[in-house]
């Protein structure tokens, strides 16, 4: 309370507030705009659709989703995101109990190489992979997105794990093979229900990269619009609506809508989840 | 609607997949002897993980350093001559040079923001909402927020209603209309600040939880000895701070480095806005020259592996603290 008595409360209010606004204000923009006819968002700011007459319309969100393809995409989304969010997790919570509580030879090696490939670009791996996926004939494919997502968030996602899983007090393992419970039951019985917090987070973090991924996408989906997602449709759009282009503006709030329910609503775990992976002692 | 089985069936195939393995795993291995049994558990539970790092991450980035030293279709070793070519290129030069903006302004800017409105949020009784409202980009695609941005930057020539925000608070203060995004080498500086807004709020998330950190006793102790709050700041609030920042920072240098879907989608690298990752796309996926866009990934790579070296140095300190 002192620091604000002596600096005098009003310049820091003033100051938050027009940062705050400064960084709201685009996403503002852009849901006014999507509600404008085209021709006004051309010809007028969004600012000047605030005061009456008011002319909204949901058009731009009809027009997009219909012949603009965002309707497909949305789903094609869904179906990318869930299984790129849950299997990778799986798999990470696997490994990440055997580096936590199980000893075996060449362990830290391994996850300290597991802590370098936490930085490595994922530019470096797309055309052999993507060799690889064409002999399979998986290119385009649905499961050719959800592996590939899988192999490029282990790394981030076992580390996150292990570290939680390792700061588990070690009595509770010990009473737990006292009791006679075996690998599995300590894993899924103790284990993950005392890791939620992590796994939320994991998971929310997961779900935000994959749902935004452009580049993955682009690359092994190749741009068949079967399979798009919201991101690669976009970005299409970009360059093929032309003078429609600010029908753009529904589009951007569609695929933001989901990913901002989902961090509004959970993001206390993720705000935790960043701490954790960066500022854990 | 008709989807919904598809979708469903795509969420519960590769769970119950998994689940299978490690269930057969684990039973198979409990009729081998004791022994046995403790060498190959740990291997069971790591396998699928080494399995899918090995093939999506370690074997490919080994393919694309051979593939660096062929041809561009791979037909014929051709040793450094594509490394040789990237180095005098042009187009690779204003790349790197573009990078080097986006890794000094980006990590600059986005810590700067986010120093900036810890500290003042700090200070305020709507401190979660203000920060939350920071925060919000974070969870917006950079191809969302390219179309948000565009409509920042939007340009019409002087004399014509202003479109966009941007332009329209500038010729509100009695300024000319600028064209953004066309306009070299500032327009540069109009893509990296897209990636500030949306970085911001992660920089503000971790360096307020930092802040918090620090003992109010410290603070107290050096206003009594007569410190001013910049003297605070200055001598305690900020080096208590560095290791977070500096933790921050090589995250946020990562990101520079490997810029893409800002440029992208808001000029794919025209009007000199090209940037690695991208020259690396347009090489291998429209121009398919493989031997030089390999080249390109491998530069990428070697400027990532000092701060890869870093994060192995931190990783060891923190486990000897454990």
């Amino acid at each position: 309370m002192s620091v604000s008595r002596r600096l005098g409360p009003l310049p820091v209010h003033v100051a938050i507030v027009a940062l705050v606004l400064l960084w709201t204000i685009p996403t503002l923009a852009t849901i006014v705009n999507s509600f404008r006819p085209p021709i006004a968002i051309a010809s007028s700011g969004w600012w000047t659709a605030l005061v009456p007459p008011f002319n909204f319309t949901i058009d731009n969100y009809q027009r997009v989703l219909t012949t603009n393809n965002m309707g497909p995409s949305f789903l094609n989304s869904l179906t990318i995101t869930i299984p790129a969010t849950l299997v990778p997790i799986a798999v990470a919570a696997f490994a990440a109990y055997a580096f936590a509580w199980m000893s075996f030879p060449f362990r830290n090696t391994l996850f300290l190489f597991l802590v370098g490939l936490l930085v490595v670009p994922l530019q470096i791996t797309l055309v052999p992979v993507l060799q690889v996926y064409t002999s399979l004939g998986l290119n385009g494919t649905f499961p050719a997105i959800w592996l590939a997502h899988t192999g490029y968030g282990l790394p981030f996602a076992i580390y996150l794990l292990r570290n939680f899983f390792g700061a588990l007090p070690k009595e509770l393992f010990e009473a737990s093979a006292l009791d006679g419970a075996g690998t599995l039951t300590t894993f899924f019985r103790l284990v993950l229900p005392l890791s939620v917090p992590a796994l939320a987070s994991l998971a929310i973090f997961q779900f935000l990269w994959v749902w935004n991924d452009l580049l993955v996408a682009l690359i092994y989906l190749g741009g068949t619009q079967d399979v798009a997602p919201m991101t690669v449709t976009m970005s299409g759009l970009v360059n093929s609506l032309g003078q429609d282009w600010q029908r753009l503006t529904a589009a951007a709030f569609i695929s933001a809508f989901l990913p901002l329910v989902v961090f509004i609503g959970l993001q206390r775990y993720f705000t935790s989840g960043i701490l954790a992976g960066s500022v854990k002692g | 609607m008709e989807r919904l089985p598809q979708v469903a069936a795509a969420i519960a195939l590769p769970i119950a997949a998994l689940l299978g393995y490690i269930f057969v795993a684990e039973w198979l291995i409990g009729f081998t002897p004791q022994k046995v049994r403790m060498r190959l558990r740990p291997w069971i539970w790591v396998g699928p993980a080494l399995a899918f790092v090995g093939f999506f991450l370690v074997a490919p980035s080994i393919e694309t350093f051979v593939l660096s030293l062929e041809n561009a279709t791979s037909t014929s070793f051709v040793g450094i001559d594509n490394y040789v070519t990237i180095a005098t290129d042009p187009t690779v030069h204003i790349a790197l040079r573009n990078n080097v903006l986006w890794i000094v302004l980006f990590t600059g800017l986005v810590l700067l923001a986010g120093l900036i409105i810890a500290l003042l949020a700090d200070r305020v009784p709507y401190e979660g909402p203000a920060k939350s409202l920071v925060f919000l980009p974070q969870a917006i695609s950079f191809t969302a927020a390219g179309t948000i941005w565009k409509f920042i930057y939007a340009y019409q020539p002087p004399g014509i209603e202003q479109t966009g925000t941007l332009n329209a608070v500038v010729t509100a203060f009695g300024g000319e209309p600028q064209p953004w995004l066309t306009l070299a080498p500032g327009n540069n500086i109009a893509l990296i600040m897209v990636a500030v807004w949306g970085w911001a709020g992660f920089a503000t998330v971790i360096l307020s939880a930092a802040l918090k950190g620090i003992p109010v006793e410290l603070h107290e102790a050096a206003r009594v000895d007569g410190a001013n709050e910049v003297t605070v700041f200055r001598r305690i609030t900020l080096p208590l701070l560095m290791p977070t920042i500096t933790v921050v920072a090589t995250t946020l240098v990562i990101f520079a480095l490997k810029a893409f879907d800002i440029v992208y989608v808001m000029t794919n690298g025209a009007f000199d806005t090209d940037v690695i990752a991208l020259r690396q796309y347009k090489e291998a996926f429209s121009a398919h020259n493989i031997g030089r866009a390999s080249a390109i990934a491998i530069l990428l790579l070697a400027a990532i592996v000092p701060v890869l070296l870093f994060n192995i140095r931190r990783f060891r300190a923190q486990e000897a603290i454990r």
